[in-house]
């Protein structure tokens, strides 16, 4: 489905949705303080769609250079204390992180 | 005003240095003396380097006075904004997210600038991961303006700017998404460059929008820029997106003016939405290039209100993706867990602690734009009036050698003026272009209006195709020659 960049009017449960697909944990009152701000922008985003874009391809680089391929050799990596002093949690020489899957009931 | 020690700028004082009428250590010393006194008040910097500058200032002293060949840079002293990796200090974004964090390396441009003999004196603060437009969405206290500080420096580089234009460095950098080198320049009476994309590496650049960003100098001149540039441009094996060229050598060119320069005026640049006395600004700047010469080119470029639309939707876009590392397990702020807590939760909560409302906002928009059933109507189709844009500029510069306007359209604006979001947006409207195309573009003083019985700077920018970096410090090193008058009239009223 496909939708016209027009001035959305944004719903607290669109905002909401937003929110869970950015992995923000707002709350309602968060919800309502972002829903005007983010409809105020898209609304004058809206402009885009007066423009005539007929022909123009899509830019999403300024320069259309071709991949560039780095030798295929080795380098060493950063050190594993390198990577473990901005851990916010560490058990040993591993990054610690809550449960990822639930346990049996 | 000059630096401490009279030194008019970067170039200047390491002129001095090198030929041993001026002491590197003595300069250091001198510049986090102005720091210690001054730095409360415009809360330019987040961390400084005192012990381990002075150190590197003496070493430059002993090389000169052992005979020891110096780099380009040896003893001047250069801040850094904040998103920009050093292994000294934090690197924080001036964001709680990254408020611990320490980088196991330096940035490509660091890493040069230091190899060419500066002397890093400290981090520089910003709107939070280089998203806004006045310097007063930092974790660690909004920036002030040396030259009023009830009004703001200026963003993102806000730290930087202020730094620069109070003289407590000689120089220094900052990175530019949408105008953040060349705004909070203007504001405070600065040169800022936002070099040509793929100009100098985005290694160790805290990334925002990939495509949109570039690291520049921040100076007291246009010289000093050619020079700062000359010293970090060029390829690194690291960024596969730098050109594949070699560093600049601008500094050996900026003096000599161009001969049948042709500037063009884009028409609406100079509009009712503008302060007058940065239209005037723009005005008496073209009537000193006509004077030296130069051949004023009307030009037209309708899409230039078009760039805030398609700016609005590309960074943010490129902003949500960029941001996404942030999940608080590797590195950056997590939050506390509570019973029942999963992965999820702790990802989602963390990041509403970590980011600012800004951060979240930019966030939210990409992340609506990019999702399902709204990418083509906003992503795509800004990706196509991007190509618009560039066509536009390619046509205009078929016409003319640079493009002369104004860098915002008001002088700075007191604390608080633009709270709304969609406002402060508006402030970039004559920057953002510069970023969609990946062209080069400078703001340099040009004058000043006075508010409130303060004289506030103001900056016009200079524009040029992509990798013209040489016309367009050449170019500006004219203006700012024949704009002298008007731009030494006053002075900071914070300054070391």
């Amino acid at each position: 489905m496909a939708h016209e960049a027009n001035a959305p009017s944004l719903t607290a449960a669109e905002v909401a949705h937003v929110a869970r697909l950015a992995k923000l944990e707002l709350d309602p009152a968060a919800v309502e303080r972002f829903r005007p701000q983010l409809a105020a922008v898209l609304g004058h985003i809206a402009k885009l769609g007066s423009v005539d874009l007929a022909g123009a391809e899509p830019m999403a680089h300024p320069f259309e250079s071709h991949n560039r391929l780095a030798d295929d050799v080795p380098v060493e990596g950063l050190p594993i204390e390198a990577i473990l002093m901005n851990a916010p949690a560490v058990e040993g020489r591993f990054l610690a992180v809550p449960k990822v899957l639930a346990e049996e009931s | 005003m000059a630096l401490p020690g009279g030194h008019a700028d970067l170039t200047a004082l390491r002129d001095a240095i090198a030929s041993g009428a001026a002491s590197a250590e003595e300069a250091c010393a001198a510049t986090f003396a102005g720091i210690k006194a001054h730095g409360a008040a415009l809360n330019a910097y987040h961390e400084t380097f005192e012990e381990d500058a002075l150190a590197q200032a003496r070493k430059v002293d002993a090389d000169r006075a052992a005979g020891r060949p110096l780099p380009p840079l040896a003893g001047v002293t250069l801040a850094v904004k904040d998103n920009v990796c050093t292994v000294r200090g934090r690197t924080t974004c001036s964001s709680r997210m990254l408020g611990n964090y320490r980088s196991p390396f330096d940035a490509t441009a660091v890493e040069r600038l230091e190899r060419a003999g500066a002397v890093v004196v400290g981090k520089t603060n910003l709107d939070e991961f280089a998203m806004g437009s006045s310097g007063e969405h930092c974790r660690w206290g909004r920036v002030a303006n040396p030259w009023d500080t009830g009004r703001v420096p200026g963003g993102s580089s806000a730290g930087s700017a202020a730094a620069v234009a109070a003289g407590l460095c000689a120089g220094a950098i900052g990175s530019d998404t949408g105008g953040s080198i060349r705004q909070p320049a203007a504001f405070c009476g600065i040169v800022g460059l936002k070099p040509t994309y793929g100009r100098v590496s985005r290694w160790g650049l805290v990334a925002f929008g990939s495509s949109l960003d570039q690291i520049g100098p921040m100076t007291r001149s246009v010289r000093d820029a050619a020079l700062l540039l000359d010293c970090m441009s060029g390829t690194d094996d690291r960024d596969s997106t730098v050109a594949d060229r070699p560093p600049t050598a601008l500094a050996a060119t900026v003096e000599r003016p161009i001969e049948g320069l042709r500037v063009g005026m884009p028409r609406q640049y100079v509009s009712d939405a503008n302060d007058a006395e940065v239209n005037e600004a723009v005005a008496a700047c073209a009537d000193a290039y006509r004077a030296m010469g130069a051949t004023i080119v009307d030009v037209d470029l309708p899409l230039t209100d078009v760039g805030i639309s398609t700016y609005y939707v590309i960074a943010p876009a490129e902003a949500s993706s960029n941001l996404a590392r942030y999940d608080g397990i590797r590195y950056g702020h997590r939050a506390a867990m509570r019973p029942g807590d999963d992965l999820a939760a702790l990802y989602a909560r963390s990041r509403a602690e970590g980011f600012g409302p800004e951060v979240q906002r930019r966030i939210m928009l990409g992340t609506y734009m990019l999702s399902s059933g709204y990418y083509d109507a906003f992503y795509t189709r800004a990706l196509r009036a991007r190509r618009r844009i560039k066509e536009e500029f390619d046509r205009a510069f078929a016409a003319c050698d640079v493009l002369l306007g104004p860098t915002a359209p008001t002088p700075a604006f007191a604390f608080g003026a633009n709270d709304d979001p969609l406002a402060m947006y508006m402030c970039d409207v004559y920057t953002v272009n510069t970023n969609i195309a990946g062209i080069c573009g400078l703001s340099l003083p040009a004058g000043f209006a006075m508010r409130g019985g303060k004289a506030l700077p103001v900056g016009v920018q200079l524009q040029a195709n992509a990798f013209e970096e040489e016309r367009l410090l050449r170019a500006a090193r004219m203006l700012e020659r024949a704009v002298a008058a008007r731009t030494s009239a006053h002075a900071p009223a914070v300054h070391a």
